[in-house]
């Protein structure tokens, strides 16, 4: 399998903070990986370097062999990678069908002619995404919902709505982070099916940060564990489990 | 699309019958000339606020330098038909892409910053493309500019506004007013979405500009005069006040707001200080009682009362 | 006179209009600080306390220090009051509503005072004898030196209340963190009102200090100096003290010396553009540091 995404010694410092130091990372076309690890280990700052919020202090970060360096957010989430806030961002005074829609922002290409006299390419992709959108909705069980505002969906259905709204950029990486935080076990239990199931329906490869090991153990197929910047640990499930360093960081700090 | 259309052509005609309307009152004479005068200065204010709101009300960039913007397109406007003769159309389009483009060369660095340092940053720059121009004596300094043939009538003014409305109407619901509302809730998730945001932002303060500069150039061409004081920081707050108060991120609002304070203001035009004290306390009313303005965020055409007569699927 | 006489004589010049820029910045800063408002009103609230000197001096005959005294009471309490019957009411509205509020009482402000006092300008009674001094080089006059006391005695009594009362402590942990201090006991509503209070009859010695030294007053005297005040509390960095001292004088020598070397006309226009660039190379002003917003 070839690889999609690659970091190499990548490095963050925020004034004298040192949030990821020498992070080295490969995800491979169709992968899904963990990224784990106790809360302020880095692993939300990995994700912003990933997607260009912030640029690396050292290191390279490569998508599909191309440097992602210094490239806004916006342009590569054109290239493909696309992601969740922990907390969340959704548009929220907007409806939920409206969320979406502007996640197919970078598929549209009729111009401001076309758009201002409604003509041309104009009608034809409003009418697609306003389709692909609901078709999208249907996914997440919020197709019901399409018309009502996003900040007045329940918690659960916001971050089930974020993800919908990332996969309508058309990613080839999805970075989710912590999409289960604050649900209920059973609310969880679904939504890791539902990220099994969309890996595979929608052909892409999926980073998936989660604060719980249990649950990412069940459904990653390699796993990194990140500690005060640096990772301590990578291999698949089973490895981890028994990964001495990782018991003592888990039990150790969580306990 | 049937449905987009028919609502279309119910737009065209209701626009047109109310052309018809007002047109005949002006034609018969049943308006007194301060009325006339003022049914030019709805529409252009009209212009005015629903240019600015596409910027802080669509975009959610706090602009307050709308009247510096309206000064380049009056200016731009009576240069032209005074000094080059040009004929009015020539004058209202270069006044839109005079207008249009220092706005864009504005907007490039400024629209880096947000909230209140990008409100007193136009502020600023509004503030001194007004001094520029009194001290420009080729436009008459700070006495003014004098001279200006008196081409805006109410067709023209109508006309201009009509087309202003449709366009400002179609680009917000287009996937560019998508990329403005996506900045304006939350500009982070606005480029994880793909949105380069500075794009779009630099994009509508030029459009706002230049609508700005065509509102400028008919209100030139409407008195024989224009003078740089029209143009200050406290017009900048007029057109503000007109958005806020019909409403953010809703045209039916920024034509009410414009109405509105037009109407009430010319009422009042007999007593100026207690006009402005009135004004002021309706003002304090309003943020008090209905904060989020007249309309919110909604258009007419989208109020459930009127959704009944639609009837059928609507968009 | 030489170039560097001249020179040296705008610096005079402008440090006295920057002390009065740094007095209304003050009130500016602080507001902005604890409650997050541009309150544009702030102008406006210099011009009344100009016009009850004024009143002081003209019709009670007073001397000009209990008149500075009184205005500076008197206008303290009108910020108290607008802030108590116009901001608070709106403290969880957005914030676009409370500018616009801000806006309405600036307006209110002018031109009620304009219907009692009509448009025309007043001129300010000279309660200072004509006396120039030499200081080596530097020309002062009277009106300068009474300005340079009184905004160093107001500054310092105001350093002295942030720093070491327990008002100024509560006003630092409110402006720092509101919801924090409200959960230690500090009553928010109360802090804010002082700090409208105090900034008010900053603005209001600022005015009476103007109408000393250009001897003329009118209803819209507030609108430009208001604005340039809070272009200097930009300058120095928004809700820093210093900074809007610091702000205020630098702005007021720049005005003077483009008034001086290059045309009075474009003084305005070259405090907006040193605020521009401030604000576009360092956002955080002169004395403020760099934040970002986490993702
Ligand atoms: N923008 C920022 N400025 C300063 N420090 C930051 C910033 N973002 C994150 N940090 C710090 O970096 C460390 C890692 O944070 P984060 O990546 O959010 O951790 P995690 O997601 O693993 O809980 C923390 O100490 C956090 O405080
Ligand atoms: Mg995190």
């Amino acid at each position: 399998m070839s690889v999609l995404l690659e970091a190499k010694n990548v490095s963050k410092m925020f004034g004298g903070l040192k949030a990821v130091s020498n992070f080295n990372m490969t995800i491979d076309k169709g992968e899904l990986v963990g990224l784990i690890g106790p809360n302020g280990a880095g692993k939300t700052t990995a994700f912003n370097l990933f997607t260009g919020v912030y640029q690396p202090t050292t290191g390279i970060i490569s998508l599909d062999g191309q440097s992602l360096a210094g490239m806004k957010p916006s342009q590569i989430t054109q290239r493909g990678i696309a992601r969740t806030f922990q907390n969340i961002r959704l548009f929220s005074e907007l409806t939920v069908l409206d969320n979406v829609k502007i996640a197919y922002h970078t598929h549209l290409n009729y111009n401001l002619i076309e758009a201002v006299l409604r003509v041309g390419r104009y009608m034809k992709q409003e009418r697609e995404i306003e389709d692909n959108g609901r078709e999208l909705l249907k996914i997440f069980k919020l197709e019901d919902k399409a018309g009502e505002i996003a900040k007045n969906l329940p918690y659960g259905a916001q971050r089930r709505l974020e993800i919908a709204r990332a996969l309508a950029t058309r990613p080839q990486l999805l970075l989710l982070d912590e999409p289960a935080a604050g649900m209920n076990p059973q609310e969880t239990k679904e939504l890791m099916d539902m990220i099994r199931w969309i890996r595979k329906d929608f052909a892409l490869s999926i980073l998936l940060i989660e604060h719980d090991m249990s649950l990412v153990m069940g459904i990653c197929e390699r796993i990194y564990v990140l500690e005060y910047g640096s990772i301590i640990a990578q291999g698949i499930p089973d490895e981890i489990k028994k990964n001495p360093e990782v018991i003592r960081a888990y039990l150790g700090g969580e306990a | 699309m049937n449905a987009l259309r028919k609502a279309d052509l119910k737009a065209i005609i209701i626009s047109l019958v109310v052309f018809v309307v007002l047109q005949a009152l002006l034609s018969t004479n049943s308006l007194d000339a301060f009325w006339q005068l003022n049914i030019i200065l709805i529409c252009i204010n009209i212009i005015l606020s629903v240019s600015l709101n596409l910027i802080n009300g669509y975009t959610g960039q706090f602009s307050l330098g709308h009247a510096g913007f309206m000064a380049i397109g009056a200016y731009t406007g009576a240069v032209l038909s005074v000094n080059f003769h040009m004929p009015f159309i020539v004058s209202l389009i270069t006044s839109f892409v005079t207008a249009a483009i220092i706005g864009g060369l504005i907007g490039l660095p400024t629209m880096r910053l947000s909230g209140d340092y990008l409100a007193i940053a136009t502020l600023g720059l509004g503030e001194i493309i007004r001094i520029v121009i009194m001290n420009v004596n080729y436009v008459g300094g700070a006495a003014g500019f004098m001279g200006i043939p008196r081409h805006t009538n109410f067709a023209w003014a109508f006309f201009v506004m009509l087309f202003v409305l449709f366009f400002i109407k179609n680009y917000v619901n287009s996937s560019y007013g998508r990329a403005c509302v996506a900045i304006r809730e939350n500009e982070i998730a606005a480029e994880a979405m793909g949105v380069n945001t500075t794009k779009y932002k630099v994009l509508a303060f030029t459009i706002g500009a230049g609508f700005a500069g065509v509102a400028g150039c008919l209100f030139a061409h409407t008195f024989y005069i224009i003078h740089p004081s029209s143009f200050t920081f406290l017009a900048s707050f007029n057109y503000l006040i007109m958005v806020v108060m019909g409403g953010m991120g809703s045209i039916t609002g920024s034509i009410a707001g414009a109405f509105i304070l037009t109407t009430v203001s010319a009422l009042l035009s007999n007593w100026p200080e207690l006009r402005m004290s009135i004004y002021a306390l309706i003002l304090i009313a309003l943020m008090f009682y209905r904060p989020q303005g007249l309309f919110g965020n909604i258009e007419i055409t989208s109020l459930p009362v009127l959704k009944r007569f639609k009837g059928g699927k609507q968009k | 006179m030489g170039i560097m006489d001249q020179f040296l004589q705008q610096l005079i010049n402008g440090i006295s209009l920057g002390s009065i820029y740094a007095l209304i910045a003050l009130g500016y800063t602080m507001v902005y600080g604890i409650i997050k408002l541009i309150n544009f009103a702030h102008g406006d609230i210099y011009m009344v306390g100009a016009y009850i000197g004024f009143f002081c001096i003209t019709i009670l005959h007073w001397p000009v220090l209990p008149a500075l005294v009184a205005s500076m009471i008197l206008t303290g309490i009108l910020g108290m009051l607008v802030e108590r019957f116009a901001y608070r009411p709106l403290r969880s509205a957005p914030r676009i509503s409370v500018l616009i509020t801000a806006i309405g009482v600036s307006f209110f402000l002018e031109y009620t005072m304009m219907y009692f006092v009509t448009p025309q300008p007043r001129t300010f009674p000279s309660v200072l004898e004509d006396a120039a001094y030499h200081f080596g080089p530097f020309v002062v006059n009277n009106q300068q030196i009474m300005i340079f006391a009184i905004t160093i005695i107001l500054m310092a009594i105001l350093t002295y209340i942030v720093q070491y009362t327990k008002v100024g402590k509560a006003m630092r942990a409110v402006s720092f963190d509101t919801e924090t201090a409200q959960l230690m006991g500090i009553n928010a509503n109360r802090i804010i009102s002082v700090t409208f209070g105090i900034g008010s009859a900053l603005a209001a010695a600022a005015g009476v200090l103007v109408g000393i030294y250009y001897n003329s007053i009118d209803p819209l005297m507030g609108i430009m100096p208001g604005l340039k005040a809070f272009v200097a509390a930009v300058l120095g960095g928004i809700g820093i003290l210093p900074g809007a001292a610091a702000g205020g004088i630098i702005l007021g020598i720049i005005e003077a010396l483009v008034s001086g070397f290059i045309s009075s006309t474009f003084r305005d226009a070259a405090a907006f553009a040193i605020l521009i660039l401030v604000l576009l190379f360092k956002p955080s002003g002169l004395l403020g540091k760099n934040t970002n917003e986490k993702v």
